[in-house]
């Protein structure tokens, strides 16, 4: 049970709490709030956005700032005459503000779907969502990465 | 950085449903989703290449389409969901960024 | 042994004397009073169902002595709200008499003379007698027994046996249902294995596999019990693998998932449940959130923040339990269910003097023959200590100062990290030091002492990182324990602060230099959340310190200033 001596002074430069490096990307150029909004003025130059329909299905704390879920659904009655045309996911501290766009038909039912995102940082998520008769709907949310560790 | 290994789909689908049930259809494909924004040992900047789109037809009609981005995780889900109308099958596709396309199918009894 | 409960009852009388000057007026009286079983168990019982909880008891088969927070913090909404309230502002709020038994249960107060005075607490055996009591009183078939979980873990017995024995202990005490935390530190596969055997309910609604996003344990179980339909849902610590190792679980999510979780009470109440019962993990401002947003909801049996109450805290229609840590309480609460719903109450924490308390017979000699292969190692002395050792408070604990102090000398280290946890016992002056002592407060899956240079930006980041874990003011943003503990450097914490606002004058204690972001320090620490992390177990480092030492004198410690309280 006794120290092996050459365990004493050794130094352990990767593996063990390189906790940071484990979450966040390295070499990443941070994008700013800026490109998110560029990136919505791209799509709907000068249109106005009302909140509200759109429910983001996201974790408050990412478990893996690789492998983070994102969910959404709009509400709709997804009719031919009243559906969810498009959605447009953002985040705001990645090296891109893109993350996914879905074009949805009436066929689907119900406007919402999920995939699986990388984040670099704690970010806010904005969602735009496009209606068949043109009308915009936006959300906002923020996903906290952290480096963990010490939970009791 | 190349891929060793071909993309594999895969999805799951309920294979009967009754007519107006909405069911979720999920899917997985592996894939490395190289985001372009790593680099290598050397400095290097790791090129881009990622599967950026995922489309889902029914009997020939595209009911849902997915464009992706270098944020989506490596070995990429989606899940989206369909109302059940007429028995058919789904053709699922993606294309990555040299444009190949990878595809599953996916039968459906409407009963 | 025979004569324990008159040792006890003695032990009171004759220890007013002895603790009189530390007691004052009051405690001397509140230290006269009976302390016997029959007055802990009695209970003026109300409807037929009673729901009994036992939580976090991190393995704790024997009694010990467990010295709750000086300081716990609340944030946010839950600034100077129970359960974070300490010392004199806990007894006023709560009307407990200062030295009184319930005093020395549920706070930190004098403790060493009240230890002396009112004993150990817990032992699974004297937990079994007083289950007992109960299922013999209202009837087995009227008790819902549940464990809030944080029960496989915490001791070199549960350690060793990878959980079992303290599977077959609650197997034994004829547990319900559970749910958990510190369980996943067994790794995915010893998990599984045990909850597909268990005759116990596994129950975690908020587990999904990464891969397909499909359930992987089941979520809820209804039992019969009382002439009630009582739907319980069980709720895993949400932030397990951010807390906790993320590869021994790597292919589970899990998160508190709200929307599912309403789902489940909406599903319940379906089929036909009269109360909703929730099994939580979550922590106990995660579950008052919780429960001003999802309704339909009973009760919430809550754990992992250790918080004992002597009552309950109701949100709404739901009613929350705080049933404490380490086996040193049990909560009854029994309910008349009328119409679907919860027409009355009676609530009791019932704490458990060890020396009030008979042991059940049969319960004692199978916790015997669990420890009979470690026991030559579990008496070991490794040192006597002349300071009180604990573990609670938001940011520092005397058994930490320990642990940092064995790190910083056995692994020559400049600084020296230990992680926030809030279980492990406590010591108090003259104890022996033995190696169960020390293994109750190290024993894990992922012990090994790292050594290893980071920068003074870096030790900044982790500090604001776990800070933010921990002072959020919403608790949905919350994921961990206490503070990390830091030896060798000393900082301030402003905890109204936002993230990357809170730390500041980090200071080396050796040199009494600021931190230099750029410059690298040597640092030790255990317990990382990485794969691979090389060193030998903590125990090992600790014991080896503990041979040099001989005999623990530690200065208070006043390196971390905390303001914004």
């Amino acid at each position: 049970m006794s120290l092996a001596t050459n365990s004493r002074r050794e130094f352990l430069k990767t593996g063990s709490l390189a906790m940071l490096a484990a979450v966040l990307a390295p070499h990443m150029v941070m994008a700013e709030e800026a490109d998110v909004k560029a990136a919505i003025e791209k799509l709907y130059a000068g249109k106005s956005m009302a909140s509200g329909k759109i429910k983001l299905d996201l974790p408050q704390i990412a478990e893996n700032g690789l492998v983070v879920p994102v969910g959404i659904e709009i509400e709709s009655p997804m009719t031919d005459g009243d559906y969810v045309k498009a959605v447009h996911i953002f985040a705001d501290g990645n090296p891109l503000p893109g993350v996914i766009s879905y074009k949805f038909t009436p066929d689907c039912g119900k406007a919402s779907a999920s995939a699986r995102m990388r984040l670099a940082r704690t970010q806010n998520i904005v969602a735009v969502a496009e209606m068949s008769n043109g009308s915009l709907f936006t959300a906002k949310q923020e996903v906290k990465v952290t480096i963990g560790g010490c939970g009791g | 950085m190349s891929d060793v290994k071909a993309p594999v789909p895969r999805v799951r689908v309920p294979a009967n449903a009754k007519a107006g049930e909405l069911i979720e259809i999920k899917t997985l494909i592996s894939h490395v989703m190289e985001s372009g924004q790593r680099r290598d040992s050397g400095g290097n900047v790791i090129p881009r290449h990622i599967l950026n789109k995922f489309t889902a037809a029914f009997n020939g009609k595209t009911v849902f389409e997915a464009e992706w981005h270098p944020a989506i995780s490596a070995n990429p889900y989606q899940s989206f969901f369909y109302k059940a109308k007429e028995s058919g099958e789904f053709v699922f596709k993606w294309t990555d960024d040299k444009g190949a396309v990878f595809e599953a199918k996916s039968k459906l009894t409407v009963a | 042994m025979i004569s324990r409960r008159e040792f006890l009852q003695a032990t009171a009388a004759a220890s007013a004397i002895v603790t009189a000057g530390g007691l004052g007026p009051l405690g001397r009286v509140a230290a006269q009073q009976k302390l016997s079983q029959a007055e802990i168990l009695r209970f003026d019982p109300l409807g037929k169902l009673t729901i009994v909880h036992v939580t976090d008891i991190h393995a704790q088969l024997m009694p010990l002595y467990f010295r709750e927070p000086d300081i716990n913090l609340g944030v946010g909404d839950d600034r100077g709200r129970p359960p974070h309230l300490t010392g004199q502002a806990f007894r006023d709020y709560f009307k407990i008499a200062s030295g009184s038994a319930e005093d020395y249960a549920l706070t930190h107060s004098d403790f060493v003379a009240l230890a002396k005075n009112y004993g150990r607490m817990g032992g699974m055996d004297r937990i079994a007698t007083v289950i007992n009591a109960i299922r013999s009183e209202r009837g087995a078939d009227n008790v819902l027994l549940l464990d809030g979980g944080d029960t496989w873990q915490g001791s070199w017995t549960t350690l060793q046996t990878k959980g079992q024995d303290m599977v077959d202990v609650m197997s034994a005490l004829k547990v319900d249902a559970m749910t958990s935390h510190w369980e996943f530190t067994l790794g995915a596969e010893r998990v599984k294995e045990i909850a597909d055997k268990a005759p116990f309910a596994f129950l975690a609604q908020n587990i999904r596999s990464v891969e397909w996003q499909e359930p992987v344990f089941k979520a809820r179980q209804t039992y019969e019990r009382g002439g009630a339909k009582v739907a319980v849902i069980g709720q895993a610590f949400p932030r397990t693998p951010i807390a906790n190792p993320r590869w021994m679980i790597a292919d589970w999510e899990f998160g508190i998932r709200e929307n599912e979780l309403i789902k489940e009470v909406a599903d319940a109440r379906a089929e036909g449940a009269d109360i909703v019962v929730l099994l939580s993990h979550n922590g106990f401002d995660v579950d008052r959130k919780l429960a001003s947003r999802v309704k339909g909801i009973d009760v919430i049996l809550t754990a992992h923040t250790h918080d004992a109450m002597p009552g309950v805290l109701k949100v709404g229609d739901a009613i929350l339990v705080a049933t404490g840590s380490h086996g040193k309480f049990v909560s009854r609460i029994d309910l008349d269910v009328r119409d679907k719903k919860v027409a009355g109450f009676r609530y009791k924490l019932l704490p458990i003097f060890s020396d009030a308390i008979a042991p059940d017979a049969a319960m004692k000699a199978m916790i015997e023959k669990i420890r009979a292969p470690y026991a030559q190692d579990l008496s070991r002395e490794l040192a006597r200590t002349e300071s009180l050792l604990y573990r609670r408070g938001n940011f520092n604990g005397t058994y930490d100062d320990l642990i940092c102090n064995a790190m910083l000398k056995e692994r020559d280290a400049e600084i020296a990290l230990s992680p926030g946890f809030r279980w492990g016992g406590t010591l108090v002056p003259g104890d022996a030091i033995t190696f169960e002592s020390l293994s109750n407060a190290t024993a894990m899956t992922y012990p090994n002492c790292y050594r290893m240079e980071m920068s003074g930006k870096q030790l900044r980041d982790i500090l604001e990182d776990v800070a933010d874990n921990i002072f959020h003011p919403d608790p949905y943003f919350q994921g961990g324990g206490d503070m990390v503990r830091v030896g060798g450097m000393g900082y301030a914490i402003d905890v109204s602060k936002p993230v990357n606002q809170r730390i500041s004058n980090m200071t080396l204690l050796k040199t009494g230099q600021p931190i230099d972001p750029a410059r690298n320090y040597v640092v030790a620490g255990w317990a990382s959340v990485n794969e691979g992390t090389q060193g030998p177990p903590i125990w090992e480092v600790v014991q080896k310190h503990l041979a040099d030492v001989k005999t623990v004198r530690l200065e208070p410690n006043a390196s971390v200033k905390v303001s914004g309280a």
